[in-house]
């Protein structure tokens, strides 16, 4: 798989202000790759130095293969881009929203107004196509958003926070929308956000970041394995223990945290807890269920954040 | 270039500025006094009351400022009533500025919207992010203000001569509008002021986030109008054929000078980091 975007020791100042220190990947042809941190963490800053709209301090950026500093032009004819904020003119209509950027990509009357039609079909916009943007609902705002962003056909889709101001439904209905146009066209797609659902559930790779600097980086599994915070097995009790778990009760318990019905046990391994239930049936405990929790892209992410704080003091 | 481009972005500026009621009011209202009220209130006036409404105008500063004027203007008034006289003073003479007000007023208003803005709805990255060069939007930035800007002021210049022409034929009996002055002031000066109100507005906008803040900060060049105007009123200038192509020159140099500067300056990075401080 070739790459489409790379980065290679890229750093961006602000004044005086380090907003990315001295980063570096890829992203590779048809991958959803995700960029996650919190607000200020360098995310829109990445896309629009990939873009070409900055100038980078060091480093060097290829996208498609050139060098947004000097073809941001033909980059940005190749990508298309949903901002943060929707970015709509909100006193024309869809049709003409569409139309505008339309041409200013360059494409064929004809040709453009047959791809309008068909990404307002697809984004189920048809029916308010000639109504003023101004009168859409925040969701149906975004979806023309990502219409607009897709209209080119862009090799390239690049993703700022596309459900940060949308109820769980309108962002249940955008996260279907980016995995149909994924699945049917074979995007790339650059995902910024700061919603680690929306990274666990849309992307292939994730990149962590904070205040600029790289945490992170590769599948979530991969992540899982690097970064797990420990493997953790819920006991539910039918009633108390009378007995105690401690670490020594039996070999590969890290962690314990009883209450009256409930254990919480942190295990080294997988096989420490088939020991673990047989301990605790040694005690006469009645077991209502033993659950191996899922570590989370939030665990690794909370647990990477509180690092890097850490490590900033 | 791709002037195909330019006209786009142009059309599309004009169409929002047309939507925009704090962008047509003003537009709007201006010509409504300028070219219908006051001139068709001073003609009633003139046909209603006769020579007893000349007697207003009879006082001595008007005869002072009679006796100031240039033999060009002489010579327009020779052989005219004392009624006649006032009609072609006042509408024919010291109107002349209020059309240069019009073209600064239009153009930036509109260069206001077009510029400040697209940047504080935030439209403009969507903008940004689009192949066009940062010379293509510029300009269609640019002439979405100077087209209309200068259309309109024509347009009201026609009416100009609609109104005075018609409601004026009971006292001077012919055609008599526009006078010869008027000719470089409205197809040479009225387009340099036009192009000098967008420079402004465009370098203003720059520092500004709010279309008010900019309409506000660059409509502080009417004050070199109203000089104008103060200027023809007192007679210290008259702004014969002659004086409107010089001044027609020194704007546009102005104009055209601040307008090199402000392309210069003007690139995508400034535009999103001005938007965001």
């Amino acid at each position: 798989m070739e790459n489409v975007i790379s980065i290679q020791q890229l750093t961006h100042r602000f004044g005086d202000r380090e907003a990315l220190k001295d980063l570096s990947y890829e992203v590779m042809q048809g991958e959803v790759f995700a960029l996650l941190g919190p607000n200020g963490a360098g995310k829109t800053t990445t896309i629009r130095l990939l873009n070409g709209l900055y100038t980078p301090a060091q480093g060097s950026i290829r996208v498609l293969g050139m060098d947004p500093g000097s073809h941001g032009g033909e980059i940005r004819r190749q990508t298309g881009v949903l901002t943060e904020t929707n970015a709509l003119y909100e006193r024309l209509t869809a049709r003409e929203n569409l139309r505008f950027f339309g041409t200013l990509y360059g494409l064929p009357e004809s040709v453009l107004l047959k791809k309008i039609d068909e990404v307002l079909s697809f984004f189920a916009l048809e029916a308010r196509a000639d109504d003023r943007v101004d009168t859409y609902s925040k969701g149906m705002k975004q979806r023309l958003a990502l219409a607009r962003a897709l209209l080119t056909e862009p090799r390239i889709l690049f993703l700022d926070e596309p459900t940060s101001s949308l109820d769980p439904e309108s962002a249940l209905q955008v996260h279907e929308l980016i995995e149909s146009i994924r699945q049917n066209d074979g995007h790339t797609v650059f995902l910024c956000t700061h919603r680690l659902e929306e990274a666990e559930r849309l992307a292939d790779r994730v990149a962590i970041l904070n205040s600029g600097k790289l945490l992170a980086l590769g599948t979530l599994d991969e992540l899982k394995k690097k970064y797990n915070p420990g493997l953790w097995v819920e006991v539910k009790l039918m009633e108390p223990l009378k007995g105690k778990i401690t670490g020594n009760t039996c070999r590969g318990l890290l962690k314990v945290e009883q209450s009256a019905v409930q254990l919480k046990v942190q295990v080294e391994e997988e096989d420490a807890i088939p020991a673990l239930v047989t301990a605790l049936v040694g005690q006469n405990a009645r077991i209502l269920g033993v659950e191996q929790q899922r570590v989370t892209l939030e665990d690794i992410y909370f647990k990477l954040q509180e690092n890097a704080r850490e490590g900033a003091k | 270039m791709n002037w195909k481009i330019i006209f786009t972005i142009a059309k599309k500026d004009i169409t929002e500025a047309r939507q925009n009621r704090s962008v047509w009011l003003p537009i709007l209202i201006v010509p409504i006094f300028f070219i219908l009220l006051i001139p068709l209130s001073l003609i009633i006036g003139l046909i209603v009351g006769g020579p007893d409404a000349v007697n207003f105008f009879n006082d001595p500063d008007l005869v002072t400022f009679l006796e100031k004027m240039p033999p060009v203007m002489s010579q327009v008034l020779q052989g005219l009533d004392s009624v006649q006289s006032i009609l072609v003073l006042v509408l024919g003479y010291m109107f002349a500025p209020f059309f240069l007000i019009m073209p600064l007023m239009y153009s930036t208003v509109i260069a206001s919207e077009s510029f400040a803005g697209e940047k504080e709805r935030k439209t403009v990255e969507a903008l940004l992010y689009t192949p066009v060069s940062d010379t293509e939007l510029f300009i269609g930035k640019v002439m979405a203000s100077f087209i209309p800007a200068v259309g309109i002021t024509w347009a009201c210049f026609l009416g100009y001569i609609i109104v005075l022409n018609a409601a004026g034929w009971p006292l001077m009996h012919h055609l008599w509008f526009p006078l010869i002055n008027w000719y470089p002031l409205i197809l040479w000066v009225s387009p340099a002021i036009s192009l000098l109100g967008i420079a402004v507005t465009v370098l203003i906008s720059s520092k500004v986030n709010t279309f008010m803040g900019a309409y506000q900060s660059s409509a502080s060049l009417v004050v070199l109008v109203l000089a104008l105007l103060v200027g023809q009123i007192t007679g210290v200038l008259y702004l014969s054929a002659i004086v409107g192509l010089l001044l027609g020159v020194v704007i546009w140099i102005a104009g055209i000078v601040l307008m090199v500067y402000a392309i210069r300056t003007f690139n995508r990075e400034k535009l999103l980091v001005s938007s965001i401080s």
